[in-house]
């Protein structure tokens, strides 16, 4: 089995095209840090307008941990994008190449090749997602330093302490790994219908665009349906950045205010994930390769 | 007509005697000025508390450095801090060194159990932000147990403050800052919040959120060891 994933690793990282997704972002934080470093004030002051009416926030608001949250807020939409480009390329590809039907004369299983396959997708998913903590979390501490970190939600301001944020981003990576392998097993069932890849490239980004659009729309006819779709729960990973508060308001240091709802999340993420790479098997089992 | 001049004499009596309480008022303020004077500049380490609904802060470690006759600065050590707007900087040492004031008496009032004057003070510098200044002054420690502030710029502030150790300078152990706040609310689509379990606030709650507060605990006054102007700025 290993020595299938390492072949699929060698195709996937001979392609230009998997090189894309991670030139893509070392160029979008770079535009990030470059902006935030010559104007970040002006972003903080256009942030802040709203609290600073009646609260004065003193302190470096503009830290490491503040760019890495802005970027990942900004980035983990996209970068499903730029997973679709190499999972829905997969058996697409082979099929589009003619190699397909050939690699399946080999004394292997449909179901260990197609594993094989999807394992190596998930390397890809995990190496883009640790080059994006590299870029997003550890490049940014080092360009503006660390501190205490000031998060604006939709109906109050959480303000963590620094020695209780770098865990957080540890976790929220870790969920983001899962929210980007449900992306990336969507791409990989995809995949199976179509014997080049534009096609699943764009259904995937398609599913992708428009679960995102239904989640983020707060409109009450939509948000009975919000629980059901994957992109709802793919942000999960904030959660991680809430704290909870005792009796008398003062926020508990180490605490997550609602673990359940990660916890609930990361299990709809993993149904997804198990469901759309046993849906794949059972197909690709019961498909004719004619190419 | 005898009326008349009657009347004339009570108001002339009232309006007298009137002006007679306020000098008595500004003899308090004086005495208990006198007692702030002991104090060329302080720093202290202080514990901070930021109660606000709609904000979810741990507690802060925080130093506190005052100068004669209005520098006031409180740091944080290290981090962000949360204060209510431009309220901490009000501290008893600056509303009592402005020397341009009347001090009208209001009565008498109970503050945590002790009694005390209540008394007005109208800077008489229009170009001062303080507005008005009501102050709740225990007449025999010639301590200010409570002071509502009300500026041009910040709106209305209460300070409370507890005394122990250091009241003999007039230095308090706890103050607590009790202000008005706006209401807080950015959109789902601006935050990517999906989930939608924002829950309808009741009234009560709808003003508990209007109420801040931010209580600092002083310890470890440093008093009159001197104090860099550099900490000032």
């Amino acid at each position: 089995m290993w020595t299938l994933i390492q072949i699929e690793l060698f195709k996937i990282f001979r392609r230009p095209r998997t090189y894309i997704a991670f030139a893509a972002i070392t160029g979008l934080i770079g535009i990030i840090q470059f902006g935030l470093k010559l104007d970040g004030d002006s972003y903080v002051e256009f942030m802040m307008r709203d609290i600073n009416s009646s609260i004065t926030v003193e302190g470096k608001i503009l830290n490491g941990y503040q760019v890495c949250y802005i970027v990942l807020q900004i980035l983990l939409v996209h970068v499903p994008l730029l997973i679709a480009l190499v999972a829905a390329d997969m058996i697409s590809g082979e099929a589009n190449m003619g190699t397909l039907r050939l690699m399946l004369t080999k004394p292997i299983s449909r179901t260990r090749f197609l594993l094989a396959k999807f394992l190596a997708t998930v390397a890809y998913t995990l190496l883009l997602l640790i080059w994006l903590a590299v870029m997003a979390l550890f490049v940014n501490m080092l360009i503006f330093g660390t501190d205490d970190l000031f998060l604006m939600k939709s109906q109050y301001v959480v303000l963590l302490k620094e020695n209780d944020i770098f865990w957080r981003y540890v976790w929220a990576f870790g969920f983001a790994a899962l929210a980007m392998t449900t992306v990336a097993s969507l791409g990989f069932l995809f995949s199976l219908f179509a014997e080049n890849s534009i096609g699943p490239i764009v259904a995937t980004m398609s599913v992708i665009i428009f679960f995102t659009i239904l989640s983020t729309l707060n409109i009450p006819i939509f948000n009975a349906i919000k629980p059901f779709l994957f992109t709802t729960h793919m942000i999960g990973w904030k959660e991680f950045f809430d704290i909870r508060v005792n009796e008398a308001n003062e926020a508990i240091v180490g605490s997550i205010q609602n673990p359940d709802r990660i916890l609930r999340s990361a299990i709809v993420l993993v149904v997804h994930i198990v469901g759309f790479v046993t849906a794949a098997i059972w197909m690709f089992r019961k498909k004719d390769i004619l190419s | 007509m005898f009326r008349s001049i009657s009347y004339f004499l009570v108001v002339v009596a009232g309006s007298l005697s009137l002006t007679v309480q306020a000098q008595d008022m500004t003899g308090l303020i004086s005495k208990v000025k006198a007692k702030l004077d002991q104090v060329n500049d302080y720093e202290a380490d202080g514990r901070m508390k930021t109660d606000v609904a709609f904000i979810k802060a741990p507690v802060g470690k925080v130093k506190v450095y005052y100068k004669k006759p209005n520098k006031f600065r409180l740091k944080k050590d290290g981090g962000i801090s949360l204060l209510p707007r431009g309220g901490v900087s009000v501290n008893m040492n600056s509303i009592i060194a402005t020397a341009d004031f009347i001090a009208l008496a209001a009565g008498e009032a109970s503050v945590g159990g002790t009694k005390t004057k209540v008394v007005k003070l109208l800077p008489a510098n229009e170009s001062n932000d303080i507005v008005l200044t009501t102050m709740y002054i225990d007449e025999a420690n010639l301590l200010v147990r409570k002071a509502v502030t009300t500026t041009k710029e910040n709106g209305t502030y209460e300070i409370e403050m507890s005394y122990g150790q250091f009241s003999n300078y007039g230095l308090p152990d706890k103050v607590v800052f009790s202000f008005n706040t706006k209401d807080y609310k950015l959109p789902k689509g601006i935050t990517l919040e999906f989930d939608d379990t924002e829950k309808e606030l009741t009234e009560a709650e709808k003003i508990r959120n209007k109420k801040g507060r931010v209580e600092i605990s002083y310890s470890n006054y440093v008093v009159n060891k001197g104090v860099p102007d550099s900490v000032f700025k």
